[in-house]
């Protein structure tokens, strides 16, 4: 039997079952797996002892029998997940030392299900990034490695990506504000959607752009993703923006079967100076799909170049909204304070010392185009934009378009510090295929299919029509088997 | 419009984070970066479109308006980074 870390969701599942192994055993082995791998920057608050509780718990449900499939399951949470008891900070330094007293509905919905909870997992502060270099803790890197140099493992979710490629746990939290599941998915070689605006609860999550947020899961297969959502998503009367519609077993829909199946190729996403190697992947996905009998069709997204401008207004102004609660008065960071000085310097300080720059850019940026005079030229004008955007994709599934298949970045993973000094505007390039999904709120999801000629992991995405995850994890199901991506990182850490 | 390091300072204390006057001139022009960038939306036609509320079309849910919840004190200023006799504590507001 191969290492108990390395099992999918479904294998541990079967196994667990089949009473071959037991969740103490593969709660030690992943364990010990994270105790050798410090070197990725992974995991940033480990929860050993709360594992193991949680595993022999598992074992007695799992044998007085009728346990849920994520019963006994190791996986690594998102530091952005409050998680009660345990340290929960967005990796930013303003949270140092929040406990919450509360769970997050998405990590409860999953610890009702019998999961265990190895630890908290890195990612860029307040979620805001591409590379995980932002991150107060520090970066978190990619396992993958094809000369000296230490990669990225994208971001913001880049400490969940590490950990599954790097089998740190069977699967991970994440989530997806402009592309922070299905970028740092497609950097590390696994498996990442971000479900429909709704789907997840985002109560206890830590907010950073509330009508672009969802939680979603990041994992070795596409038959895990359908699995783990399954679990983590639900309505929830704590979020109002949840939804209160049934959700499907995910997993009995995948059949594989995408014959006659519409599949859309929009015409903007050939970006100008894009890599050949993407080009390639992505033609080769494409009459992929076409052999499993899918009809191909050309379609236009027109307004996709003003995606990322438009989300750059709304993602940070809802930011600046958002992150006005840390103040240094109810959690978290406070500066400590000169004679004389007043609730105002508190603030100012408090803010200033716990906040990263990246962070304090966005805030800024968010409240410039929210102040009095702006307001309209900047963010009334990004929301009938996000709008358009949102209309583009309506009329190509009223159409008769089933899915969308565009690639997951426009590179493969970069090298840690890299971009260091390009402007900020560089770094937001890298979520130009994932943003528009965020803005229209649809479901999205990374699929592992192949390797550029250095041998780093590639993904494409599939986009689907809202509220149809089923569906669309059939068909990235169908890609999966066709594309047939088994590498995995060499290790070296 | 381009920012200048007035403007920087006015939104830095619109947001409440201090920056040092000598790192104005750098926050200024990162802002015309990145609003630069924001510029292009203005080559979109957006006559007639609403601004966007809600991606889904939903009618949020609404409650019953009672008491579900509290008397929770202690957790409520567990993480307080300073809270006395039931109260979070801060600096003078009211001379």
């Amino acid at each position: 039997m191969s290492a108990l870390n390395t099992f999918t969701i479904a294998e541990a599942r079967d196994k667990l079952r089949a009473k071959e192994v037991t969740a103490v055993e593969l709660t030690q082995a992943c364990l010990t797996a994270i105790e050798g791998a410090d070197a990725l920057g992974a995991y940033v608050h480990k929860t050993p002892d709360l594992a193991m509780e949680q595993a022999k718990a598992a074992d007695a449900r799992l044998a007085a029998g009728d346990a849920p499939d994520m019963c006994g399951i190791p996986l690594g949470i998102k530091d952005l997940f409050c998680t009660k008891g345990v340290d929960s900070q967005a990796a930013s330094r303003i949270l140092q030392g929040f406990k919450p007293e509360y769970e997050s509905t998405v990590s409860q919905n999953l610890l009702d299900a019998g999961t265990i909870t190895l630890g908290k997992l890195n990612m860029d502060e307040f979620a805001m990034g591409s590379s995980n270099e932002t991150s107060v803790y520090g970066n978190a890197v990619n396992p993958w490695k094809v000369d000296d140099r230490q990669l990225t493992p994208g971001g913001s979710s880049g400490g969940s990506a590490s950990a599954v490629a790097a089998d740190l746990c069977l699967a991970a939290t994440g989530t997806d504000t402009g592309g922070s599941i299905r970028q740092p998915a497609a950097f590390t070689g696994i498996v990442g959607i971000k479900p429909t605006y709704g789907r997840c609860s985002r109560w206890g999550v830590v907010a950073f752009a509330s009508s672009l947020d969802q939680a979603g899961p990041m994992t070795k297969t596409v038959r895990d993703a359908a699995i783990m959502l399954e679990t983590m998503a639900g309505y929830d009367p704590k979020d109002s923006t949840s939804a209160d519609i049934p959700v499907p077993n995910f997993e009995a829909m995948l059949t594989g079967d995408i014959r006659g199946k519409k599949i859309g190729i929009p015409k903007e996403y050939r970006m100008d100076g894009m890599p050949a190697e993407i080009e390639k992947l992505w033609e080769d996905g494409t009459a992929k799909l076409r052999d499993a009998g899918a009809e191909i069709v050309d379609i236009s997204l027109p307004h996709t170049k003003y995606a990322l401008p438009a989300y750059y207004v709304i993602a940070p102004a809802e930011a600046s909204s958002n992150l006005a609660r840390y103040d240094g008065v109810r959690f978290g960071h406070r500066a400590s304070l000169a004679a004389g000085d007043g609730i105002t310097e508190m603030y100012e300080k408090t803010r200033a010392e716990g906040f990263g720059p990246e962070v304090q850019r966005r805030i800024m940026v968010g409240t410039y185009v929210l102040s009095a005079g702006f307001y309209d030229a900047y963010y009334n004008r990004a929301r009938r934009v996000r709008a358009l955007i949102k209309k583009d994709f309506d009329d190509v599934f009223a159409a008769g378009v089933d899915a969308i298949l565009t690639p997951a970045t426009p590179s493969a993973a970069f090298g840690l510090g890299e971009m260091t000094d390009a402007d900020p505007v560089q770094m937001y390039l890298n979520d130009v295929f994932t943003v528009t999904v965020n803005l229209a709120g649809l479901p999205g999801i990374s699929v592992p299919t192949g390797l550029d000629s250095t041998g780093l992991p590639l993904g494409l995405q599939l986009i689907g029509r809202p509220w149809e995850e089923g569906d669309l994890l059939n068909t990235a199901y169908a890609l999966e088997q066709a594309a047939g991506f088994v590498a995995k990182p060499q290790k070296w850490w | 419009m381009s920012i200048d390091t007035a403007i920087a300072a006015k939104v830095a204390k619109l947001a409440r984070i201090r920056v040092e006057e000598d790192a104005l001139p750098a926050l200024a022009e990162e802002f015309n970066n990145i609003l630069g960038f924001i510029e292009q939306l203005n080559e979109v036609n957006v006559d007639g479109v609403e601004p966007m509320t809600s991606v889904t079309p939903q009618r949020l849910k609404r409650r019953v308006d009672v008491v579900n919840d509290g008397d929770q004190q202690d957790k409520v200023l567990k993480n307080a980074p300073d809270a006395r006799e039931g109260f979070f504590a801060v600096p003078k507001v009211v001379e």
